[in-house]
């Protein structure tokens, strides 16, 4: 059995590598309007990045001594993996909570999250002064444990490849190795409870990272709460990105889809929805809890208080009415809505700690440079245009008929 | 509780700490240590505003033509890439008066707690020192900084953190900071962190109505390398006075000490979970073959 494992194994890695080559060539048409606006950014973006890595980052950017993290720090890793927390949260529900009704959506989700760490990553390399010390905290030269970043550090890298096992079936099944395959799958089970507890960690190691800015950060803001703040969130900050994905690609890749996962979705949407407003219910409550504990009320009636409070009325409390309603009453559109909102609130949530009411006492402020926006932009089209060839090429959406053996072995495992 | 028992328990109780205290770390050292950090006092009313250590600075740190520029009456200067140093002058209720801007060297430093790669160190002697080939420059010793002093060269595509270094070099080699041995009027005293809060003591007792009676650095942040004394309040004197005395890297002490407790009680804990929704999920597939 091992010794014929290895003999395919060989045999696949040599078909691979052609195979590789001639799946590189696109499929479908190449000019297309998404395609010329992509390669465009992409290629205005390469080239800031060139400028960036010879001149130094002032030459694109507008960080200053007083606000060195901006909008690729603030946006591009922050809230970006607020974005892709859904991965942990619907592996959780499909391996650990058997909630089968989910199974379809495991796929797209672990390889969205995968895609987005990895090109959140390499945001972060374009932000870090000297990326190629980034090794450093890895290979152990220098570890600084007992900084938050460097768990983040490891946390996020450990989790990658996490995800990565996460999603190698599909891998497997695209160039057609069965044995690879069913072993993967064995392994899932583990990856995955590992996957949760990495990304519990980091997600809350993002907002623990600024627990040491307490005479910068407002004090609205600031709370020793705050990494759990950061991991709840994450949680319907991931599922929402989920229920925003599955519509853009239900449209975009729809002949990719069985009937089956047509017939589900609206199914789907609505228990994710019903998620969202229960993880919410508990966020709002903690930041009232929060708010009382931090003693820091008399701020609400100045300008940056107004704008707390506009976050958790318009983008904390009203997507949660929103879910509650629509999960209620049946109304898809409206669960979508509330999704796209609730995003954007986890936006203006990230950036208020990182860059809003980050130096509220200084009257220096920043604003993201036209570069800073351009190259993050280009991060995200970079990925789509990843995603899209990925997906096209892989079974992301329908796994192959022989699933319900899988399934068997999955159970085996656990 | 006779006094047998009190030893045994009183020993446990104190054995049991032994792990806690034993895994001593960098940014946290013992008493012992903390006594003999160096460290210099500054005396405001000593100060002239001739700008020497400014000029000495510069030339220590290998930036001897950079024309520093002059200073006006309540506008801040701040330190920057090329001056590590910088003296701003206070109009306040007894007159002008002149502070040194510059690394307070903390005794906990949040810059080296930030650092995942120890290129930001507090070294025994004190000083606050920054490792080039450690540096990946991602700029949270900047963020975490309540004194906003570390400064990066974002003008260079080798970016170099920038602060003072309390002359680390110089020390080492026997001599004074460049800024004290330059000051003219002996407003900076270099000794070890206790002699100094002994000596700045001493001038406050002995002529209080010419001190305002407290020690900027004696505990702020956990207390730091750099100590003032000065004849007004030191919120005249553009000082932040709102800082805590808790020592910054302490409020995520609580946070790294339960990474390791989630690490170890969360995967059995969804193992549980996992065991029993298995079994629900079989009793449910059994309920539904029944009927």
């Amino acid at each position: 059995m091992k010794n014929n494992m290895k003999k395919d194994l060989k045999r696949d890695a040599k078909n691979f590598l052609k195979f590789f080559l001639s799946e590189l060539k696109p499929k479908g048409k190449l000019l297309t309007p998404f395609n010329f606006i992509a390669a465009t950014i992409i290629f205005l973006g390469a080239v800031i990045a060139f400028f960036r890595f010879k001149d130094g980052l002032g030459s694109v950017t507008n960080l200053s001594q007083e606000y060195p993290w901006g909008l690729w720090i603030g946006f591009d890793v922050i809230t970006g993996v607020a974005f892709a927390g859904g991965a942990y949260v619907i592996t959780f529900m499909v391996y650990i909570l058997r909630m089968k009704k989910y199974d379809s959506i495991v796929r797209i989700t672990v390889l969205n999250g995968l895609l987005s760490y990895m090109f959140y990553a390499g945001a972060l390399l374009l932000d870090l002064g000297k990326p190629w010390n980034v090794i450093n905290p890895i290979i152990g030269n220098s570890f600084g444990m007992n900084s938050v970043m460097f768990l983040v550090a490891w946390h996020f890298a450990l989790y990658m490849i996490a995800e990565f096992l996460e999603f190698s079936p599909a891998i497997a099944e695209w160039f057609g190795s069965k044995k690879l395959k069913k072993w993967l799958h064995g392994i899932t089970f583990a990856t995955v409870i590992i996957g949760i507890t990495l990304s519990t960690l980091h997600q809350a190691g993002l907002g623990a990272l600024f627990l040491m800015t307490k005479s910068k950060l407002h004090p609205l803001w600031y709370t020793e709460f705050i990494p759990i703040l950061f991991f709840v969130s994450s949680i319907f900050a991931g599922l929402s990105m989920v229920i925003v994905e599955g519509s853009i690609s239900k449209r975009v890749f729809s002949n990719l889809m069985s009937p089956e996962h047509h017939h589900t979705h609206n199914d789907i949407v609505f228990g994710l929805g019903k998620i969202c407003a229960i993880v919410m219910y508990v966020y709002f409550f903690l930041k009232i809890v929060v708010l009382f504990h931090s003693h820091s009320m008399h701020y609400l009636d100045t300008p940056l208080g107004l704008w707390y409070i506009s976050e958790m009325l318009f983008f904390t409390l009203l997507p949660l009415a929103m879910f509650t309603y629509s999960v209620r009453h049946r109304k898809g559109n409206m669960i979508r809505a509330a999704a796209i909102l609730t995003l954007i609130g986890i936006v203006i949530n990230r950036l208020n700690v990182t860059i809003i009411a980050f130096n509220w006492n200084l009257p220096e402020r920043y604003y993201p440079s036209w570069q800073e926006i351009e190259l993050t932009l280009a991060v995200i089209f970079l990925e789509i245009v990843v995603l899209r060839w990925i997906v096209v090429r892989m079974p992301v959406f329908n796994e192959k008929k022989e699933s319900r053996e899988d399934k068997i072995s999955i159970t085996s495992a656990s | 509780m006779d006094r047998r028992s009190f030893v045994k328990t009183v020993s446990l109780i104190g054995l049991s700490t032994i792990p806690l205290t034993a895994k001593s770390k960098p940014g946290t050292s013992k008493p012992s240590d903390k006594k003999e950090f160096k460290a210099i006092l500054v005396d405001i009313t000593r100060c002239e505003g001739c700008q020497s250590c400014e000029y000495a600075c510069l030339e220590a740190n290998g930036n001897p033509d950079f024309e520093p520029d002059d200073f006006e009456v309540n506008v801040e200067r701040k330190t920057s890439v090329d001056q590590l140093t910088v003296i701003n002058a206070y109009d306040t209720s007894k007159g002008e008066f002149y502070v040194k801007k510059q690394c307070m060297h903390c005794n906990q430093p949040a810059c080296v707690a930030a650092c995942l790669t120890n290129a930001m160190e507090k070294t025994k002697e004190g000083p606050v020192i920054w490792h080039a080939d450690k540096c990946m420059g991602c700029r949270f010793c900047m963020v975490s900084c309540p004194f906003h002093i570390p400064k990066f060269e974002y003008e260079s595509n080798n970016p170099r953190i920038r602060k003072c270094t309390m002359c680390a070099d110089r020390l080492k080699e026997g001599e004074l900071p460049a800024c004290v041995e330059n000051c003219p009027n002996e407003a900076l005293v270099f000794g070890t962190r206790r002699e100094l809060l002994e000596e700045a003591k001493r001038r406050i007792y002995q002529n209080p109505d010419d001190y305002h009676h407290e020690i900027y650095g004696e505990d702020v942040v956990g207390g730091t390398s750099y100590l003032y004394i000065s004849p007004v309040p030191f919120e005249e004197l553009g000082f932040n006075t709102e800082l805590e005395t808790e020592a910054l890297p302490k409020t995520t002490t609580g946070f790294l000490h339960g990474v390791p407790v989630i690490e170890t009680l969360l995967p059995p804990f969804l193992l549980g979970i996992a065991a029993a929704a298995k079994w629900k999920s079989k009793k449910t597939e059994e309920v539904e073959d029944e009927e």
